[in-house]
């Protein structure tokens, strides 16, 4: 607390170094320990998944457990699907969120704060209220194990996150822009397709990401209105794995690990972005 | 006269709004967003409202039947067990995020070396899917290959399977939440810190101010509307928690949105109940964001 409140580094002593590290290093541990734990689970053979006490390097790493998940349709369908239904949700949702949040950002109309209120107060609606009305609707004009299904509803649920992020990253802008397009003879529209959006690509691009993430953790919705193997997603199909592979833990564990790593791989690339772009609205509130 | 005259001026803003093209544009720009917000979310709230006072199945509508559902879901001793489990783990889940959060905020709310590496490890967690994180920490709580059941049984912590014990199950629960959510708690109220003036802090310290005096009197207070933000949304996500629970559990710690998951979804009989336990959640989350921002003085601005 006081190295936080000192600010400079200038006056801190050795020790106070020392210990901040490894307070760095504990935490860095904590947070990156179970999924160390559960790769190593997912390359050790049975006996030494099932041996008292547990060791602590692996013995003889193998990858038996990644072919054998690789080689099973079912993992490659939900792989396939997650990133159908993740990648479909993503292009939707920047492309209406993006029209939405810009005439939001810098547009004048009367109902403005209305309409922000309006999508905002959907990121604190539990979205479990509204699984049994969706599912009748969505059967009625037979969704129901579709893809649109997860899409539709993602896409409703993720455009808080994607018109808030898209609103504050729009305000950014120099606010002449549009004037300068239309002096030129630009439409609205043509302004923010030729002039905005190129602009903003970096902030739309972050949005990208974070909304991409949502989608691919979704999972009540997708549990709800996917009924088979055909359509569902990963998140759904891991979870089941428990229950087809009993005791096979090693390919529970190599099936969690395939999963995390585009995400883990995401952060790791865009951790500078996603930051910014989560604490976005945080910063102004 | 009066009536005549407030006519004039309605149509007038009508004319203002509709009339110039740049606002015309802006209307049809929301309007996609809007229809697809009204009709796949407040629409079907209404909708389970209907539902919840009648009897109905998942397929055919029913006649109306009043309190009934809902009198038999506080009757239900897995409602009773969903909201209580829910409720603990909120309160529980979000105070600890907050208190260690706060603390990582504050020890990183400096520029050092390996800034970088931190952020990409603190982010890991979070961006894990939450049934992926439940499958992974399952399979560690595991009685057979599981590493903290081995250790916690060991040193003497506990002696019965952690997987089969709901308390054990629940407490589970708390430290998987722990362990995803601290990280982006602590990224919020960093962005909160970060915003403070360091000249804020030399001032004080010229007047004498402590560290005690220094975080309570300033540290806190400019940092309130982070921290409110950041408590609102991590206790509305806790409250409506699924995933975890559902996965983590294997169906058998209920939730008061597991309750409602199985209720709709799973069994036929309950269909009517959990349809007054969507609404309660529903009903329950607003208030809940209600007391943020009318109790508390959160500020929603969502102007610049």
């Amino acid at each position: 607390m006081a190295s936080s409140t000192t600010g400079s580094a200038g006056g801190r002593s050795v020790l106070n170094e020392v210990l901040f590290y490894v307070f760095l290093v504990i935490f860095v541990l904590v947070s990156v320990a179970p999924l160390i734990w559960v790769f190593k689970m997912s390359i050790i053979v049975k006996s030494e998944l099932f041996a008292t006490p547990p060791t602590i390097l692996p013995h003889n790493p193998t990858g038996s457990a990644y072919a054998q998940i690789f080689g099973d349709p079912r993992f490659q369908h939900a792989l396939i699907n997650s990133a159908v239904i993740s990648g479909v949700t993503t292009v939707v949702c920047l492309f209406f969120g993006s029209i939405a949040a810009y005439a939001i950002a810098r547009l004048k109309f009367r109902f403005r704060t209305s309409v922000m209120t309006l999508i905002l107060a959907l990121s604190f609606f539990p979205q479990v209220a509204i699984i049994a009305p969706l599912f009748i609707q969505f059967s009625k004009v037979g969704l129901i194990n579709t893809y649109w299904a997860a899409i539709i509803s993602d896409t409703a649920f993720a455009l808080p996150l994607t018109v808030w992020l898209l609103v504050a990253f729009f305000r950014e802008l120099p606010a002449d822009l549009e004037e300068a397009a239309r002096v030129d003879g630009a439409t609205t529209i043509q302004a923010f397709r030729k002039v905005i959006v190129p602009l903003a690509a970096p902030g739309v691009f972050t949005t990208a990401i974070l909304t991409f993430i949502f989608a691919w953790n979704e999972f009540l919705f997708a549990n709800t209105f996917l009924f088979d193997e055909s359509t569902q997603p990963v998140t759904v199909v891991i979870p089941n794995f428990a229950t087809i592979y009993t005791v096979d833990y090693g390919a529970q564990a190599a099936a969690a690990v395939v999963v995390t790593v585009p995400l883990v791989i995401m952060v790791l690339i865009f951790q500078r972005r996603i930051v910014s772009g989560l604490t976005a609205g945080a910063v102004k509130g | 006269m009066t009536s005549t005259s407030s006519r004039e001026k309605k149509r007038g803003w009508i004319r203002e709004e509709f009339g110039s093209p740049e606002r015309r544009a802006a209307y049809y720009m929301v309007l996609p967003a809007l229809v697809i917000v009204v009709a796949i979310a407040f629409y079907p709230v209404l909708y389970g409202v209907v539902l919840s006072v009648t009897d109905s199945t998942i397929i055919a509508f029913g006649s109306f039947t009043g309190a009934e559902n809902y009198i038999e879901m506080f009757q239900n001793p897995d409602f009773l067990e969903g909201l209580s489990n829910t409720l603990i783990y909120t309160v529980v889940s979000v105070a600890l995020e907050f208190v260690i959060g706060l603390g990582i905020a504050l020890a990183i709310n400096q520029a050092f070396r390996g800034r970088g590496l931190v952020r990409a490890a603190v982010l890991v967690p979070w961006a894990f899917p939450t049934v992926i994180s439940a499958a992974m920490w399952r399979l560690m709580f595991q009685d057979q290959v599981g590493i903290i059941q081995y250790v916690a049984s060991t040193i003497g912590l506990i002696n019965e399977p952690i997987l089969s014990d709901r308390t054990l199950l629940l407490i589970g629960a708390i430290v998987v939440d722990v362990w995803k959510t601290t990280p982006f708690m602590a990224l919020l109220l960093l962005a909160g810190l970060q915003t403070i003036p360091t000249d804020v802090y030399e001032a004080a310290r010229v007047d004498g101010a402590n560290v005690m005096q220094r975080f309570f009197r300033i540290t806190l207070p400019l940092l309130k509307g982070a921290i409110l933000v950041a408590l609102l949304f991590r206790t509305l996500d806790a409250y409506r928690a699924y995933d975890l629970f559902w996965v983590l559990g294997n169906r058998e710690l209920d939730s008061l949105s597991t309750f409602v998951y199985e209720g709709v979804r799973i069994s036929q009989l309950t269909f009517g109940q959990g349809n007054a336990a969507a609404v309660f959640i529903f009903v329950t989350a607003f208030l809940l964001a209600l007391f943020f921002i009318k109790v508390l003085g959160m500020r929603t601005s969502v102007e610049e």
